[in-house]
């Protein structure tokens, strides 16, 4: 019957102008919102390249010259250099430390069948979701006690022990999934367990230590908290406390301000960008099921 | 003993993580609450005091208007943000999940301030915000906007919230990320089946996607909890250590630095570590009842479809 069928197509057709309106109003929201999130940002890229002078008369407006000699001067003048060299070395030397005993200690609650085994999984995965600042004051006397204080160690120590419930959390699910028969086989051709560990199990769970130091990279890069009570000489300072000395102290001068900005937000957004995969596949580990 | 170690080599596995872990996580964080219970004479112990630290900061003249009234900024800052990310948040990720044109880019944009610190997120918008020279005060002003220019930060009816959409606008890429990886890991069969049984595009979300959604949802929720009882970074930048204008914008986390470590913008000595030892047991209370939910429902992840 032609009738109902021209009935059918118009419907249709009305419903796919709706949808398409409906695509539009949505596109254009998406791109508002894209454009309130942009704008600050981009606001803070272009007042790096200009004088406080410009600043002043210019604000919205394209910089005179692009000219990348202020970054210069934020990096050996503000003690960026500084700042940055124990950024790195403090986030490094945590990973490692972590990624050591994290890996060991998933191996052992992974593999290995014995009384205790549940109840250590829970013992660290009772830390999981408790931050770690609430123990503050009594870290801050522990690591007085051991001469730690104003020592990159005692940020080391920290970070590395914060991270430990739940990197043993993702890397005992990992570890398990692996089938037995791999490292039965190894046995049988006589590697001891360390080697198994070394030579069979880590290549595998590569996708897993991924996912580990990218969820602990970010924040111990950005933290601000522990820095400010542990860490009082100049020398030591990261990137986030050594912000706050340097806004003190270039208040005025505007455009070293929005230059050492910028500075201290390239790594991690480089970072970010060369690696978005993981970055997504590591924070969102934990929170989503599955 | 070689040999008892050698039927036993995962405690050479565990026992350094279980160290590391015990010393510098658990052991100070059942400490505070040792430390909560007795009287401090600056960095010594000094005796039993029962809950007397507890009545103080619950009832004491100094402390309660205090206490209750970070508390209560730090419920509004979770409520406000919580509403944001589910409706704002959770369209955007629905809308990100769709195959078109400039998605990648979207996400991206959306993404990047959670990449800053919040020193940079606290100084920058201090710089924009900022009442004569500030970039959005100008803008509006050039735009004949003048009388909607306002001291946003220094009013202390605007400074809460104000603070809180700052935060909002560098977390919220975080929780779309985390409902988009929900949203991708429903599979598609369902949708496509309903489709296929006539249900609209509105209904297939409300009694499809949005139910097997809600324990990621759920999570999300429980982390932004935690996150925003525990804020302290963009509040001390931005507002200073006694949350600024007149104690707006203080929550629990800076009236626990304020005590414990001494006010310094007052020149405050060496702080009362009873009295901040309580008020982190408070805190490590409510956070503790939230994160208890968030393991539970984190060990019955596997739901059926």
């Amino acid at each position: 019957m032609p009738v109902v069928i021209d009935a059918n197509s118009e419907l249709k057709k009305d419903r796919d102008i709706a949808g398409k309106t409906a695509d539009f109003i949505d596109y254009l929201f998406l791109s508002l919102l894209a454009l309130i999130f942009l704008c600050p940002l981009v606001i803070l890229l272009l007042s790096a390249f200009k004088t406080t002078q410009e600043l002043f008369f210019n604000p919205f407006g394209l910089p005179k010259q692009f000219s990348f000699e202020i970054f210069a001067r934020v990096w050996n003048r503000a003690h960026f250099n500084i700042y940055f060299a124990n950024s790195v070395m403090i986030s490094v030397a945590s990973l490692i430390l972590l990624l050591v005993t994290a890996s060991l200690a998933a191996y052992g609650l992974g593999r290995f069948k014995f009384r205790m085994n549940n109840l250590i999984f829970i013992f660290f995965l009772a830390g999981i979701m408790i931050p770690m600042r609430l123990g503050i004051l009594p870290l801050f006397i522990l690591m007085k006690n051991l001469s730690l204080l104003d020592k990159s160690l005692s940020l080391i120590l920290t970070y590395a022990a914060s991270g430990l419930p739940m990197s043993v959390f993702i890397l005992t699910g990992f570890f398990k999934n692996i089938p037995f028969e791999l490292s039965d086989a190894a046995r049988v051709d006589g590697c001891s367990e360390l080697q198994i560990l070394n030579r069979i199990m880590l290549p595998l769970t590569r996708p897993a230590l991924a996912t580990v130091t990218i969820v602990n990279f970010v924040p111990w890069w950005n933290d601000f908290f522990f820095p400010l009570l542990f860490i009082k000489s100049d020398q030591l300072k990261t990137i986030p406390l050594g912000m706050t000395v340097f806004f003190g102290e270039y208040m005025t001068d505007w455009s070293m301000l929005f230059a050492g900005m910028v500075m201290a937000s390239i790594p991690l957004l480089i970072l970010y960008l060369l690696m978005s995969k993981q970055f997504i596949s590591g924070l969102t580990a934990g929170a989503v099921k599955g | 003993m070689r040999r008892w170690l050698a039927r036993h080599i995962y405690v050479a596995f565990i026992l350094p993580g279980l160290l590391l872990y015990g010393v510098f996580m658990v052991y100070p964080l059942l400490s505070a609450m040792v430390y909560s219970v007795f009287r401090w004479d600056g960095l010594l112990r000094s005796g039993f005091a029962g809950l007397e630290n507890f009545k103080t900061v619950l009832t004491g003249v100094a402390y309660q208007p205090r206490f209750w009234g970070a508390l209560g900024h730090n419920a509004i800052f979770f409520a406000f943000t919580l509403t944001l990310q589910t409706t704002i948040g959770l369209y955007l990720a629905v809308q990100l999940t769709k195959e078109r044109k400039g998605t990648a880019a979207f996400q991206t944009i959306y993404f990047i301030p959670y990449t800053l610190s919040m020193v940079v997120v606290g100084f920058l918008w201090l710089q924009l915000l900022n009442p004569t020279w500030g970039a959005i005060p100008r803008g509006l002003r050039t735009l004949g906007l003048a009388g909607w220019v306002h001291p946003w930060l220094g009013d202390t009816g605007t400074a809460l919230i104000t603070v809180i959409l700052v935060n909002f606008w560098r977390w919220v890429g975080f929780p779309v990320l985390v409902f988009k990886a929900g949203l991708q890991s429903i599979p598609k069969e369902l949708r496509e089946a309903a489709a296929v049984d006539g249900a609209t595009k509105t209904r297939l979300f409300r009694y499809i996607t949005l139910p097997l959604l809600i324990p990621t949802i759920m999570m999300m929720s429980i982390m932004t909890f935690i996150w925003d009882f525990n804020a302290f970074d963009l509040i001390f930048v931005m507002q200073g250590s006694s949350g600024n204008p007149h104690y707006a914008t203080d929550v629990l986390a800076t009236l626990f630095y304020r005590t414990a470590f001494g006010d310094s913008t007052t020149g405050g000595a060496a702080g009362e570590i009873g009295i901040a030892s309580a008020i982190a047991v408070l805190m490590f209370i409510i956070i503790g009842i939230a994160s208890c939910f968030g393991i539970r429902l984190m060990q019955k992840k596997e739901v059926e479809y």
